[in-house]
């Protein structure tokens, strides 16, 4: 296995695990748990693209995935705790009402 | 086995346990001490790439910002509800079916694309190279992000504002 695809197949196994998360998780915090990891694999592949391919827009655009995640984060975790204030609860499979 | 790949598994290892104990452990609280260690390894792998900007970015965007707001939400509403969110996963055997999917799909077409093998001469000052291109080609983006953090910011005051 060259360097690059051992990069890609460890993203790759990442993202699978991230998806696992989101996918089982009933806590909203948690489901976002696991869109950080996948989000993380993404950035992985980024910068072995970059590296691999010797251009640096790969690791530029990594820089904007990480600052744009982390206001993702803060704007759900907001939703999390605003929707808890009302419902009481951030079970995903309770959270069915469009309105408060 | 040259330095670089010894590295490379340990880091892989744990970079793999500490995602698999993320969506795994019954404790959403240590499921966040988890993802840091994930943070941090991811971390170690954009090191090993050679990024060394990248890893510090990664260690105070993510391992120092996106786990202490996590940490906040868990207390926030865990704290008050009394009783405790139920933990235990939903339909394991029908997420690790599609993530095991997902996995092998990607894996498929890595086997079938051609993928050059070795690695280029690395550049000597990556860093200084970032800071040109952040101000030179991707300037518009960069003013774009500010917005975008502004407007993120804004929201959470919105959603996150008591009511009173």
């Amino acid at each position: 296995m060259s360097g690059l695809q051992a990069y890609l197949v460890l993203a790759a196994l990442v993202f699978a695990i991230g998806l696992f998360g989101v996918l089982t998780r009933r806590n909203a915090v948690g489901i976002l748990l696991g869109i950080e990891l996948m989000l993380n694999a993404v950035n992985i592949n980024l910068v072995a693209f970059a590296r691999f391919n010797g251009d640096l827009g790969g690791v530029v655009f990594t820089l904007f995935t990480i600052s744009i995640t982390v206001a993702e984060v803060a704007v759900g975790l907001a939703i999390v705790i605003a929707i808890f204030r009302v419902r009481r609860t951030v079970e995903a499979d309770r959270l069915d009402l469009l309105r408060g | 086995m040259t330095l670089e790949t010894v590295g490379f598994w340990v880091v892989a290892a744990l970079l793999l346990v500490s995602s698999l104990a993320v969506v795994l452990t019954p404790n959403l609280f240590h499921a966040v001490l988890y993802l840091a260690a994930a943070l941090v390894a991811t971390g170690a792998v954009f090191l090993l790439l050679e990024q060394p900007f990248l890893f510090a970015v990664q260690l105070l965007l993510y391992a120092g910002g996106v786990v202490t707001i996590v940490v906040f939400a868990i207390m926030l509403t865990e704290r008050l509800v009394g009783e405790r969110v139920g933990q235990a996963s939903r339909h394991p055997l029908n997420g690790a079916i599609v993530a095991a999917a997902v996995f092998a799909g990607i894996v498929g077409f890595l086997i079938q694309a051609p993928i050059r093998a070795t690695a280029p001469a690395p550049v000597v000052d990556t860093t200084a190279s970032i800071g040109r291109a952040l101000v030179g080609p991707f300037a518009v983006t960069l003013e774009l992000l500010g917005v975008l953090l502004v407007a993120a910011l804004l929201g959470a005051l919105y959603f996150a504002r008591s009511e009173e």
